[in-house]
């Protein structure tokens, strides 16, 4: 479950998350990936502070975070369903269960329950081709995945 | 004396129940008070029989699989550990014909180890080849895997040897070995599973390349839909580092190598080498023209090498056995032994390592078992989301880099998925368009404004809206990305696009919708 701290503290958390891994060469994506961790998105609150410890503009950052998928610029739902959308999976019925999946969440894509429980995402292989098709619910993943064990996933990020 | 039990850690083992059936052998170790151990290594490859319980037996490695968590009271009934008559018995693993069938080089101890204990990395020829290279001239090494004929197993097929020699040539007082591992092709797991399975065969080539270089610092950048590959190498890395094999003094030379793993954020493009090397440098993945190239400037402008998991882990046997050892596989120009990937919709689905030259009909029909659904095959995909659609008629092309480019189709990283006769090749020609359209890196406009079109135009194809003025712009269309685009990504698309027009016409001439009468 994506449980994250409350946000009031984003400036203190992010300097010393910055503090941390500002000796790494390269130092943005870890940073960004910690906060994300941590927040469960990159709060718009510490863009500036990155920026700034970084020596970088705004826009850098922003463009950082923007460019690559997985930074939230929102918080997610309580569970995070992300459902195989490549070729392998599709060989094996994988759009059927896109749809369905979509059904019965009531939701498209990049989209969260409005009891804000599931979030549904797409993603583009899991490295699971041979036992497709696959998903992952918070992080745990399942392949093989029919009707059945789809809905069971579904009513369990449900909850 | 104590029973180990092989239960893989592979994370197509894990998704297919594997921590609930050692949770049941625990139990039932317990239960019945055994004198057993649980020992979580790699998977052997065969992915329709995971998750696969393996025991050692005095007669060698016996299997059992697939394994379900219910399954497991009953495999103790009947004398489990032992190796005990089960339906579920598949007999000694390494007689298993899919397994036998191999030559493994590359993945020799992927699922026989445990991927964690060096000491088994060793006791099963590991090490062997970093030892040897810590006393070779750096030219020397080089010229060892070029000798070996090793090409890029990313995909571009480069000499890794003369790559490996651009960067010795090249002055620089930092140099760089980047490990691509940002497998993103659907179709492929081979990183993911060298990582999970054995990732010190990666640190030891990764070192290697090092030695060979000059180069004092490494990075394995990979992706964040791999998190249990990130775990077992981030762990890896630590206990190389503990025990001396990275560090100020590798193997106790006069060598310094130390390394990193970095994760990726969701971009397929930063598979791309010049695009990864972007996102390394905390920026986001745009391409970068060429040249430079990154052996002249690469990470943080310093001379780099980049190469993907399945070269640099090819290089400790290589070094070990030598370079006619590993040359004397394969056929033509594309030496040595290549992981093949067989996925999708597939009886036997897992990874097939082997020499260069199989069929692409052997590896469909006879090591694959045709299709799952066991509808006949229609089309395989060959070489990932950028790789050509072949039919049945294309089936007798070996598997080897140039006998697939002379047929309008690439290797790629090896992967293979079929799709059996219900698939729709405009669909997927479509599916390849849009994927590129949400995976460009949006430098170059070919690619990102070349693949909205594209959607739109089989969109309208599919909608019979003249469809034959469609079809020669789609095929424009093509031309123009194939030849335009910075990189592989707007470069390659019309691969899937153009082979699925070329060889299923007819998904590209749908029922014209019936006008409504007015």
């Amino acid at each position: 479950m994506n449980i994250h701290l409350p946000r009031a503290d984003v400036t203190e958390r992010t300097l010393a998350i910055v503090g941390e891994l500002k000796r790494l060469e390269g130092p943005l994506i870890p940073i960004l990936h910690e906060i994300q961790d941590e927040f469960g998105y990159v709060p718009e609150e510490s863009l500036p502070v990155i920026a700034q410890e970084l020596n970088l503009s705004r826009a850098e950052v922003y463009g950082v975070v923007t460019f690559y998928h997985d930074f939230r610029e929102h918080p997610a739902g309580r569970h995070v369903l992300k459902l195989c959308r490549a070729e392998a999976c599709q060989s094996m019925g994988g759009d059927r269960l896109a749809e369905r999946a979509k059904a019965l969440l009531g939701i498209d894509f990049h989209e969260t329950t409005p009891d804000g429980a599931v979030t549904l995402e797409p993603v583009y292989c899991l490295g699971l081709c041979s036992c497709s098709p696959s998903a992952m619910l918070d992080g745990e993943l399942h392949a093989r995945l029919d009707e059945a064990v789809l809905d069971a996933l579904v009513a369990e990020a449900r909850q | 004396m104590t029973v180990r039990i092989f239960i893989p850690r592979d994370a197509a083992a894990l998704a297919l129940g594997a921590e609930s059936v050692v949770e049941a052998i625990s139990g039932e170790i317990a239960a019945r008070a055994l004198d057993a151990t649980i020992v979580r290594n790699g998977s052997r490859g065969m992915h329709w029989l995971e998750p696969l319980v393996e025991i050692e037996t005095a007669d060698g490695r016996v299997a059992y699989g697939p394994v379900k968590a219910g399954d497991v009271a009953s495999l103790f009934d009947a004398g489990l550990t032992s190796g005990g008559a089960h339906p579920l018995c598949l007999g000694k693993t390494e007689e298993i014909p899919f397994l036998k069938r191999q030559t493994r080089l590359t993945f020799a101890r992927c699922g026989v180890i445990d991927p964690l204990s060096l000491d088994d990395y060793r006791a099963h020829g590991g090490l062997r080849g970093l030892e040897r290279a810590v006393v070779m001239q750096p030219a020397a090494i080089v010229a060892e895997v070029t000798e070996s004929g090793l090409r890029g197993r990313g995909g571009a097929g480069f000499p890794t040897g003369i790559k490996w020699k651009t960067v010795l040539e090249t002055p620089g007082a930092r140099k760089y070995i980047v490990c691509n591992a940002d497998e993103g092709d659907s179709g492929t797991f081979a990183d993911r599973m060298i990582m999970e399975g054995d990732p010190f065969v990666l640190i030891e080539g990764m070192a290697i390349a090092g030695i060979a270089t000059g180069a004092t610092k490494g990075y394995i950048y990979t992706r964040s839909e791999y998190p249990h590959a990130i775990a077992v190498m981030s762990a890896a890395v630590e206990i190389a580092r503990a025990a001396g094999v990275l560090g100020t003094s590798v193997l106790g030379s006069a060598h310094a190598f130390d390394m990193e793993v970095r994760t990726g954020a969701g971009a397929y493009v930063c598979g791309e080498e010049t695009s990864l090397l972007n996102s390394l440098e905390g920026k986001r993945g745009l391409v970068r023209a060429k040249p430079p190239l990154p052996a002249h400037k690469g990470l943080f402008d310093r001379p780099t090498v980049i190469n993907n998991v399945i070269s640099l882990a090819s290089v400790p046997v290589i070094l070990d056995k030598g370079a006619g050892y590993y040359r004397d596989f394969g056929m033509g120009r594309s030496r040595g032994t290549i992981p093949l990937q067989i996925a999708g919709n597939v009886r036997h689905g897992g990874l097939f390592e082997t020499a260069f030259g199989l069929t692409l009909g052997e590896i469909v029909d006879e090591i694959g078992g045709g299709t799952a659904s066991g509808r006949p095959v229609k089309a395989v995909q060959v070489g990932g989301p950028l790789g050509a659609y072949f039919p049945r008629a294309l089936f007798d092309t070996p598997f080897d880099y140039e006998a697939f480019a002379a047929r309008d189709g690439l290797i790629g990283h090896a992967g293979i998925v079929v799709f059996d006769d219900t698939a729709d090749m405009l669909k997927q020609a479509r599916f390849a368009m849009e994927f590129c359209a949400i995976e460009s890196c949006g430098k170059c406009t070919p690619c990102r404004i070349g693949s909205i079109r594209g959607v739109e135009v089989a969109d309208a194809i599919a909608a019979g809206i003249e469809p034959e003025k469609n079809r020669v712009l789609l095929a424009d269309l093509c031309n123009t990305m194939k030849f335009g685009s910075l990189c592989a990504l707007g470069g390659f698309t019309p691969y899937p696009v153009m082979s699925a027009m070329t060889h299923f016409p007819e998904d590209f001439s749908p029922v014209p919708m019936v006008e409504a009468a007015e």
